[in-house]
């Protein structure tokens, strides 16, 4: 009697103890959906009120960007001008740069890791490669203003050419190299993933391997190899360190990449930093900022992730 | 055979020269990068490593108590407060009795650093016997004076663009051969807080900055991370709260870092009033950050555990709460340690959100705790590159160099700890 009555007690301290680590454990994990929320809601609830101030589509058209504060009520251009058109071109100015410069690199080192490399190098070479993703973005910004930077307006001013000493080509440079990691080891695992029977096809057929990389493993590989660059524009779009070191802080509309541009993440910082008052038009348009911001790398990353996890079933 | 072979294919050298070229671009692609990666580091290393040394001007001070302590009385705060810099520019004039007029002496001045005073006043308060004598004594030099020493002024220069004038060099290379100039070891660099003067200017206060931060960090997104991570692979049924879940945890690890900053702002300082420029918000920003991260390690070493284990223990009666926290999180513990050191290297290199909660400060004093504000060593790196100083170009790669080695050394504890604790089934 009193065994089976223990042996009950005990079976419901278990259920009870399974209970509450289940419940421990569903709270921990929504922890990272309340951070989404959170994220989301704080800029969102921000942003109304700068739209409350700011009609959104002078945010999202006007061709202006000038975010002052007025000293005085009656001051000339006391509202200041909140058009995003500049800082959306320099940001994607700067991003195409960085892309053109990740894109190539990353894709090439990864096709010799993943088809040519033997193990050896192939051991040696993708940490080292790693390494440039582990250094801070400080430091890439810090090296772009120091090296890249002067370098290229000398040799620019040696050939008679003017390059802005914050040019968006620098920025670009650094901000791309820092991306090759990330492109080239998620191209390697997609090229990796292409089955060896789709090779031992193509030689059979009497190709070689560079034809066999660009003609099969290569279009085979196209869907996993764009998601990983979609996750690198995404990853060049928020980057803030680089361009608040290296790039400019005037806005100006132009594509020309010798000319100083600034991004969303420069503002940000800008507006951000140092002393603020929370209800001015100028503070609260760095939470619309950062709201496009958002919204831009969060589409770009659900599209990849969609795309890269589609066409892992392909061969599955 | 190669003769048959183009008799079949006459492209086949052009194809053969084309694939030497393919793979020829792999080989630069590989070398661009690396070679960047290697250009990048040797410039931080040559200039920081000067910065990791620090000149001294040997002076033979008179601890004249006409000037510390006219009263005799030796009262602390009496002592504190006289005009020892008055000691060092007396004791320096000596050396050069021929500077009379008060421009020049302002330039000769100009040689010690600003902090000599203290120096000056400190070994006094240590040592009261010293008041009345005469002794030598090594005193800072003066960040332009430290530049001329290290060789990064040069003489070349027309004299109205350098910040040493020929004569203050020309006293400069007087000390140098009488040898009262000496280099030594700069460690007041690792043990100081921060200042308007680069010769003065230490990472001490970073450092305990960004360990305060990564603390915090730690604290809170390890427990959360590991549990999310262990209810995600053992609890959790395949229901639609869980794929949620699961692609919200995958968005978040790719969200731009500066929008965790403006999080923090908003809700952190903003709606809770936490204190800004702490450790403790900052901790807490990064722990959101590196929360995906942890969890998706932990995943990953959790789901290296073979089911056996899980039979094993749920045949002889466990629990599934037993069986997780007795027998499978144990085992994928190395793991889940490994994903949360690169989850704190990441975060120690991290700047952007932090700006946003104003961990930018210019802060002098040693933070004492998690409440304290605080700056981190990155903030502090993205600090000394603002500042217009040159001596200051120096410090930033010097602090570069710190945080690198920070870095490197939590990056092979990971990897050491993986290799040493990593089970093969």
């Amino acid at each position: 009697m009193s065994a089976t009555s223990s042996i009950l007690r005990s079976g419901r301290r278990r259920d009870f103890v399974e209970l509450s680590v289940r419940a421990l454990l569903i709270t921990c994990s929504l922890a990272a959906v309340l951070t989404t929320i959170g994220i989301v809601f704080s800029l969102l609830f921000e942003a109304i009120r700068f739209f409350e101030k700011i009609p959104i589509t002078e945010f999202l058209f006007g061709l202006e960007w000038s975010p002052q504060t007025a000293i005085r009520e009656d001051q000339v251009g006391a509202s200041g001008a909140f058009g995003a058109i500049p800082l959306i071109t320099g940001t994607l100015l700067i991003s195409t740069i960085a892309m053109a410069v990740a894109a190539p690199l990353g894709l090439l080192s990864a096709i010799y890791l993943a088809e040519y490399a033997n193990t050896k190098i192939r051991n040696v070479v993708k940490p080292l490669l790693e390494m440039l993703a582990g250094i801070p973005t400080v430091v890439y910004g810090f090296f772009a203003a120091l090296v890249i930077a002067p370098f290229l307006r000398d040799s620019g001013a040696g050939v008679g050419f003017e390059i802005a000493s914050e040019s968006a080509l620098a920025a670009g440079l650094a901000m791309g190299i820092m991306i090759v990691p990330l492109v080239s080891s998620l191209s390697d695992d997609v090229i990796n993933s292409v089955p060896q029977s789709l090779r031992d096809a193509s030689y059979g057929l009497g190709a070689t391997q560079a034809e066999t990389i660009r003609k099969v493993v290569l279009p085979a590989a196209i869907p996993g190899i764009s998601g990983s660059l979609l996750l690198a524009t995404s990853r060049a779009i928020g980057e803030t360190m680089i361009v608040v070191m290296a790039a400019g802080l005037a806005a100006k509309l132009t594509i020309n990449p010798f000319e100083a541009v600034t991004t969303i993440t420069v503002q940000i910082v800008t507006l951000l930093t140092g002393d603020q008052e929370f209800d001015s038009a100028k503070t609260l348009s760095a939470f619309a900022l950062g709201l496009l911001l958002f919204v831009a790398t969060l589409c770009l990353n659900v599209v990849a992730l969609k795309i890269v996890e589609h066409h892992k079933e392909q061969y599955d | 055979m190669t003769d048959i072979a183009s008799k079949y294919d006459p492209r086949l050298k052009s194809r053969h020269a084309s694939e030497k070229r393919f793979k020829a671009y792999g080989i630069l692609a590989i070398l661009i990068s690396l070679g960047f990666l290697a250009l990048m580091v040797t410039t931080i290393l040559i200039q920081g490593i000067p910065a990791f040394s620090k000149n001294y001007v040997g002076l033979t001070i008179v601890f004249d108590e006409e000037v510390i302590n006219p009263d005799g009385d030796r009262d602390p705060a009496k002592l504190g407060s006289a005009n020892y810099t008055k000691l060092a520019r007396s004791a320096l004039r000596k050396l050069f009795p021929d500077v009379k007029k008060r421009k020049e002496r302002r330039k000769l001045n100009a040689i010690l650093s600003s902090d000599a005073g203290y120096e000056l006043r400190n070994m006094v308060l240590e040592d009261l016997s010293l008041i009345g004598t005469t002794k030598q004594v090594w005193l800072s030099a003066s960040d332009e004076a430290e530049l001329y020493f290290k060789g990064q002024i040069s003489t070349e220069l027309p004299e109205d663009q350098r910040k040493l004038n020929d004569i203050q060099i020309g006293w400069l290379d007087t000390l140098t051969e009488t040898g009262v100039v000496d280099t030594r070891f700069n460690t007041p660099f690792l043990t100081s807080g921060d200042s308007r003067e680069p010769e003065l200017a230490g990472i001490m206060g970073a450092v305990l900055g960004s360990f305060f931060t990564l603390l915090v960090c730690f604290v809170l997104s390890f427990p959360i991370g590991t549990l999310a991570a262990i209810y995600l692979e053992e609890y959790a049924p395949k229901s639609r709260l869980n794929r949620l879940i699961e692609v919200n945890i995958n968005n978040l690890a790719a969200v731009p870092s500066i929008v965790f900053g403006l999080l923090g702002l908003a809700i952190l300082l903003n709606t809770f009033g936490l204190p800004r420029s702490t450790p403790l918000v900052g901790g807490m920003v990064l722990a959101l950050m590196t929360l995906p991260t942890i969890i998706i390690a932990s995943r990953a070493s959790l789901r290296a555990v073979p089911p056996s284990i899980r039979e094993a223990a749920l045949g002889i009666g466990a629990s599934k709460t037993q069986t997780t926290f007795h027998h499978v999180a144990p085992l994928a513990l190395p793991g889940m340690l490994t994903g949360a050191i690169i989850g704190m290297a990441q975060a120690l290199g991290e700047t952007a959100p932090l700006l946003m909660i104003g961990m930018v400060a210019f802060i002098v004093d040693l933070p004492g705790g998690v409440t304290d504000a605080a700056t981190a060593l990155p903030v502090q790196i993205f600090l000394w590159a603002d500042s217009p100083e040159r001596g200051f170009a120096e410090k930033t790669s010097a602090a570069i160099i710190v945080l690198l080695i920070f870095l490197v050394i939590m990056n092979l504890a990971a990897i050491l700890l993986r290799r040493k604790l990593e089970t093969r089934w």
